[in-house]
């Protein structure tokens, strides 16, 4: 699976505060969405579309284990976050609610500029941007199935309803 | 050259050939839920999947959050988690007899080398027994319990070396205060920890408990002890019946000599002293006397890391004929039925009466500020409890200093942040 998307750059330490601001936890997941990464990027909310692609530095979602800081990023419409490294708190939560999350070590965000088309390749684990390319961690092949189905609860869904069409 | 974490892994996953990072999918030996993380989240969610549950009895329901019923939404909770644990036959069932984590060893229920999963942070207490165990959010646990399986991205096992031995009125408490006021609370980044050396031995299994506890506050996925002897009598005495992980012997279940990779950590029991973390974070932790001390209003001996039978026979060593400051509240809530009992039996309720004490009920109780008994916003408390965070004991405007079950009762004594070493003469 390829995913082709305009790519957000961010650098280190993205947290979960900035992601779903505890100030605002109380309101809507789509109101709470609307001031993630605010503090970092105030036009973010206004400015993204849907299939746009995360690009960040070192542990991208460290902090508290709430998944609002992914259901926000998927209410927004992000397909996927590459980062150099993740909380892994997060990173979980990401999987479980369908949001394709890739630590890429050696990515290195001065050859990235925002807006610019980035194309991941989901199962041989590459990131393209222009002339770049950079190998990002592979998934197996049940969490890309996972993933792609939208997450754990509708992945479990769709066998159960895969078996009572048998 | 395996580690403990990954001998566990490779059992529960079926595979053998794996490296750090990498993903599997594995097996679930037993998961616990709460009344606040369980029946009332599971039922729907297995519900919407048209699953039923993977094995009864593997998962353990233990009530202890919204306990005892004091309002409308707790009996609800309760109602709900009764239904369900009827309808499912559920044989691992526990009302209101304490806090999960310590009432699932006492029920005999783990043994080394298992996979275990459980809804509530502190999960991780199960790692002391030699189970390779973490905290799942809701998501999760409703794919374990439509599944038994769970996947996992293979942590590094870091090693955290306990030299020495804990001197005088030095708890594990202040072992991980000092991690986690030198190291902060990423300092695992989400990677499992082992503890081991020379100190381990020296430690109960209740201590060693507070150990793999608090692990969570050091950012761990899990925090794990190889079984030892201490381990295998604790084990006799509480799970007789238990059956061996795999047929394999508990001493199958230890890290290979330079299997832990990332970085390592020291603890040098001999020097350590009584440890106390200011508000709100357990990350401010640094040696009691290096703070200047506010005037507490309450000092609470309580929560699954801070009130089991050692810490309140530490306790009870510091209150024994003596009474509280007049200033303060002394709150003290049991981690379970069996602790309270034993300490009633070795007479330390009565000295804790004796000295002003007054009880809550064997609970999570003040910890999350569940219950009635909640912090004002005047009030400042020094607690045995594992996190400090702004608010979480009640009103967002008290403050909450963390230290261990001694030093809180050395606090209740004079009102103040007190060494423990300074008040006890029977050395
Ligand atoms: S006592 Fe506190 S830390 Fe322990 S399970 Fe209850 S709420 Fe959590």
């Amino acid at each position: 699976m390829k995913l082709v998307g305009r790519a957000w750059v961010f650098g280190d330490g993205i947290d979960t505060d900035v992601l779903a601001p505890g100030r605002y936890m109380s309101l809507s997941p789509r109101e709470l969405a609307d001031h993630c990464l605010e503090a970092v990027r105030a036009d973010f909310a206004s400015n993204v579309e849907t299939g746009d692609v995360i690009l960040a530095g070192e542990n991208f979602g460290i902090g508290s284990s709430r998944e609002q800081a992914v259901e926000s990023l998927k209410i927004l419409g992000i397909s996927a976050v590459v980062a150099k490294s993740f909380g892994g708190i997060f990173q979980r939560n990401a999987f479980n609610l369908g949001l394709m999350c890739l630590s890429c070590p050696t990515l290195d965000l001065s050859n990235l500029r925002e807006f610019d088309l980035v194309e991941l390749h989901m199962k041989a684990g590459v990131l393209h941007a222009g002339k770049h390319s950079w190998d990002c961690e592979k998934l197996p092949e049940f969490l890309r199935n996972m993933i792609n189905d939208g997450g754990l609860i509708a992945h479990l869904n769709k066998q159960s309803n895969a078996k009572e069409d048998k | 050259m395996f580690s403990i974490v990954e001998k566990i892994l490779s059992r529960a996953s079926g595979q053998t050939n794996f490296a750090v990072d990498e993903y599997l999918s594995c097996k679930v030996d037993l998961a616990m839920v709460h009344d606040s993380s369980g029946p009332r989240r599971l039922a729907p969610k297995l519900a919407e999947m048209k699953r039923k549950l993977f094995d009864k009895d593997r998962l353990a329901i233990i009530t202890d959050h919204f306990v005892p019923a004091h309002d409308e939404a707790s009996q609800k909770i309760k109602r709900v988690t009764e239904e369900f644990v009827h309808r499912e036959n559920i044989r691992h069932f526990y009302p209101e007899e304490g806090i999960c984590h310590v009432v699932l060893p006492q029920k005999g229920l783990l043994s080394p080398g298992m996979f275990f999963v459980g809804g509530d942070s502190h999960s991780t207490t199960a790692g002391a027994f030699g189970c390779y165990a973490f905290g799942i959010g809701a998501t999760d646990m409703a794919g374990v319990a439509a599944t038994g399986e769970i996947w996992i991205k293979v942590p590094q096992t870091r090693l955290v070396t306990l030299t020495g031995a804990l001197g005088y009125q030095v708890f594990a408490k202040d072992i991980i205060l000092n991690l986690c006021g030198r190291f902060g609370m990423n300092m695992a980044e989400y990677q499992a920890l082992e503890f081991a050396g020379e100190g381990i031995a020296t430690l109960s299994m209740q201590e060693r408990m507070t150990l793999s506890n608090m692990s969570a506050e050091l950012g761990a996925q899990a925090g794990i002890i190889a079984p030892d002897a201490i381990t295998s009598e604790w084990l006799d005495a509480h799970a007789p019946e238990r059956t061996l992980v795999d047929g394999m012997p508990d001493t199958y279940w230890q890290s290979d000599m330079g299997s832990h990779c990332g970085p390592s950590y020291n603890v040098d029991l001999d020097t350590l002293s009584p440890y106390a973390a200011a508000p709100h974070s357990p990350a401010n932790a640094a040696p009691l006397t290096d703070h200047d001390s506010p005037e507490f209003t309450i000092a609470y001996i309580g929560a699954c890391t801070g009130a089991k039978l050692v810490d309140l026979r530490a306790a009870a060593k510091i209150l024994k004929g003596k009474q509280i400051a007049s200033s303060i509240r002394l709150l003290i809530a049991p981690a379970s039925l069996a602790d309270q009992q034993a300490a009633r039996d070795e007479g330390l309720m009565q000295i804790f009466e004796e000295a002003g004490a007054r009880f809550l009920p064997t609970t999570c109780g003040m910890c999350a500020g569940y219950g009635v008994d909640r912090l004002g916003a005047e009030d400042i408390c020094i607690s045995s409890t594992a996190r400090n965070f702004k608010g979480r004991m009640g009103d967002a405007g008290s403050q909450v200093w963390l230290a261990s079950p001694a030093s809180v009762a050395a606090a209740a004594l004079t009102g103040k942040l007190t060494d423990p070493r300074h008040l006890v003469s029977d050395i």
